[in-house]
């Protein structure tokens, strides 16, 4: 009994299947090492950083979710949501709704406040039914100001403007919280999600999907029931998005209806744009990027309010976060319109094939 | 019934003023098919100019609104040139993302510059200009833009059917392709209708501001406000966007005034929802008919 040959890069494009061409890791080595990265990620980093990094992380990982659930919606089925913050708001008060009134345990809870959150954005998907292209989005947006206007107002569930404080999740008997034990959650549901997407694409549904977004009209001639996998899009990429929520609501302890604005939204498409249409991986590249540029303007404009050269200046977060964040969403489009997953792909294969780099 | 008959006065100027902030979204929606997400920052900008030049250079009132105008004609020359242009038939969500990132961008600098407190302009309208019937009043500022509005309305009519510039305009709404094979600069005609369109929201804009007092969050917010009314009228017929502006006028100011003030701004947008299921196309809008 002989060992399996190892794969390496062949130098030419020697597919012989179709099973080939959907291979995920062309290579052996490609395997090794996201089987590596996924030790490191679990084994290393957590121990590694300090709780200000580890809040970072978290953060970013929690963006993740909802950025992959939306680049399922734009990047592969090409309906374009603005409603995408409204649905994280959806799911992280029925996680909330669900833990306090009906008392599930977090595990259940989340997936729960998921598939809540997919069927109001499968309600939300209907009028992809009649709509397409800029008149869709226009109809996202009418639901994510609606959406809005529902949790605030509805208040014998959502408690308005007061907000919903949430229990610690618990695991037999024991209390989860800190962002030690956090990041295992958020980790382990964004490995299990990002492999649900990353395999979604290799199925018949993740194939109707791209078909919809190259030519609605002749996926509807190959026999592809338009409307019912536009209205799936919209639930899976719903359902992402409230276990996102869902997840947040949990690491932050208590919900307002504050930050599920149309900003979110924006941000959450910028994270998908930023990393690269229809690449999951992208969408993470996206979400870290966003994350961190948040993180690194407050970082500046608390440094440069205490530093005291311009105290009498009223300089606050809020305008010059706004200038860097669409600075950096036009530059992108006009430079890199293919994202930072183009990016990392250019600079993979320029080591790959150094130093004879043609 | 007085009550009523001041809704409805209210609800008509409201409207008419949306209709005149849509007109300049259309126009670049039916010359480039350019959905444009950073109108209500434009709109916003010419606001501020305006306040810039009569407050603090303080210019007097009508040179500084002639001013005001060319500013925001050049602002939309230029944000064509350097932002649009290149992404002449990239995909949608680019584009469409592009006016997002770019009102960003515009309401950080207004944001950095102005803050984010209310401002008012000075009184200048005069008098004469307040209409009083029985017990209904109409402020000076809705009959100062009804004034505003028709004659602009008028200029603009005559500018499209008679000018050869505004029938190139028209022509390349009509048929981009066969503009281009006709001779027609559509890349000049593009540029033009990004300045109209930031000259008429710089109008807007100001009106708006004497309305209402100046105030970056208020201002932009409009331009949010114009999908239900361009939805309503059609994306790309600008007698739609006049006639959809003074519908979603009068139905917040009567949800307004007989439902509940906190259910004024979500309104709009179920409006739209149901319009969109219902009549894809607006009242007015262009059936597209696609081919594979």
């Amino acid at each position: 009994m002989s060992l399996r040959k190892l794969n390496f890069h062949p130098c030419g494009n020697y597919k012989e299947s179709y099973f080939q061409e959907l291979s995920i890791f062309q290579t052996d080595f490609g395997r090794l090492w996201s089987v590596i990265g996924l030790i490191v990620l679990f084994a290393v980093v957590p121990f590694l950083s300090g709780p200000y990094t580890l809040y970072i992380i978290n953060t970013i990982g929690i963006a993740s979710i909802a950025a992959i659930g939306l680049n399922i919606l734009i990047g592969m089925t090409g309906q374009i949501s603005l409603g995408h913050g409204a649905f994280l708001g959806v799911g992280a008060y029925a996680g909330a709704v669900l833990a306090t009134s009906a008392n599930l345990p977090f595990y259940r809870a989340i997936p729960a406040a998921g598939l809540v959150t997919a069927m109001v954005g499968m309600v939300f998907g209907i009028p992809s039914g009649r709509l397409k292209g800029l008149y869709l989005t226009i109809a996202t947006l009418a639901g994510q100001f609606i959406i809005e206007y529902i949790l605030i107002h509805w208040e014998g569930v959502t408690r308005g403007t007061m907000g919903i404080t949430l229990p610690s999740p618990e695991v037999i008997g024991i209390e989860i919280s800190g962002d030690l034990s956090f990041f295992y959650i958020i980790f382990i549901a964004l490995a299990a999600l990002t492999w649900g997407a990353v395999n979604l694409a290799r199925t018949r549904h993740g194939r109707a999907f791209i078909a919809i977004r190259d030519n609605d009209r002749a996926a509807e001639g190959m026999g592809i029931p338009v409307f019912r996998f536009k209205l799936l899009s919209f639930g899976i990429s719903s359902f992402y998005a409230g276990v996102a929520g869902a997840i947040w609501a949990y690491y932050m302890v208590s919900v307002t209806t504050e930050p599920f604005s149309l900003t979110l939204s924006v941000e959450y498409i910028a994270m998908v744009i930023i990393g690269g249409l229809g690449s999951i991986s992208g969408s993470i590249f996206g979400a870290a990027f966003i994350t961190i540029l948040n993180e690194l303007l407050r970082y500046l404009t608390d440094y440069l309010m205490n530093s005291g050269g311009i105290a009498g200046m009223e300089l606050n977060f809020a305008p010059i976060r706004e200038l860097v964040f669409g600075l950096a969403i036009v530059l992108f489009i006009l430079t890199e319109p293919k994202g930072l997953a183009e990016v990392w792909r250019i600079t993979r294969s320029s080591f790959k094939l150094w130093p004879f780099s043609y | 019934m007085d009550f009523f008959l001041q809704l409805l006065v209210n609800g008509l100027s409201v409207g008419f003023l949306y209709g005149i902030s849509a007109m300049g979204f259309v126009m670049i929606f039916k010359s480039s098919s350019v959905l444009n997400f950073a109108h209500g920052e434009i709109l916003a900008l010419g606001g501020f100019i305006f306040l810039a030049l009569v407050v603090s250079a303080e210019v007097p009132v009508i040179p500084a609104f002639l001013l005001t105008l060319c500013a925001s004609f050049a602002l939309g020359f230029v944000i064509e040139r350097l932002f649009l242009r290149p992404l002449i038939g990239e995909p949608l969500i680019e584009v469409v993302m592009l006016t997002v990132g770019l009102a960003s961008v515009l309401k950080g600098f207004m944001l950095l510059v102005w803050g984010g407190n209310l401002h008012t302009y000075p009184d200048f309208l005069p008098g004469w200009l307040e209409l009083n019937w029985h017990s209904i009043q109409v402020a000076p500022v809705y009959t100062a833009s009804f004034l505003v509005g028709i004659s602009f309305l008028v200029v603009f009519g005559l500018f499209f059917k008679y000018s050869s510039q505004g029938i190139y305009m028209r022509s390349v709404a009509d048929n981009q392709t066969a503009a281009l094979s006709l001779g027609v600069h559509v890349k000049k005609v593009f540029a033009l209708s990004w300045a109209i369109a930031a000259m008429v929201a710089a109008l807007s804009g100001i009106i708006l501001g004497i309305m209402n007092g100046i105030n970056v969050h208020e201002l932009s917010s409009v331009g949010l406000k114009v999908f239900p009314v361009v939805i309503l009228g059609g994306l790309d017929s600008i007698g739609g966007a006049i006639i959809g502006g003074l519908i979603i006028g009068l139905l917040e100011t009567f949800t307004g005034g007989y439902v509940s003030t906190s259910l004024k701004d979500v309104v709009p947008y179920v409006a739209l929802v149901f319009i969109l299921l219902i009549k894809p196309y607006g009242l007015f809008g262009l059936v597209e008919i696609e081919r594979v």
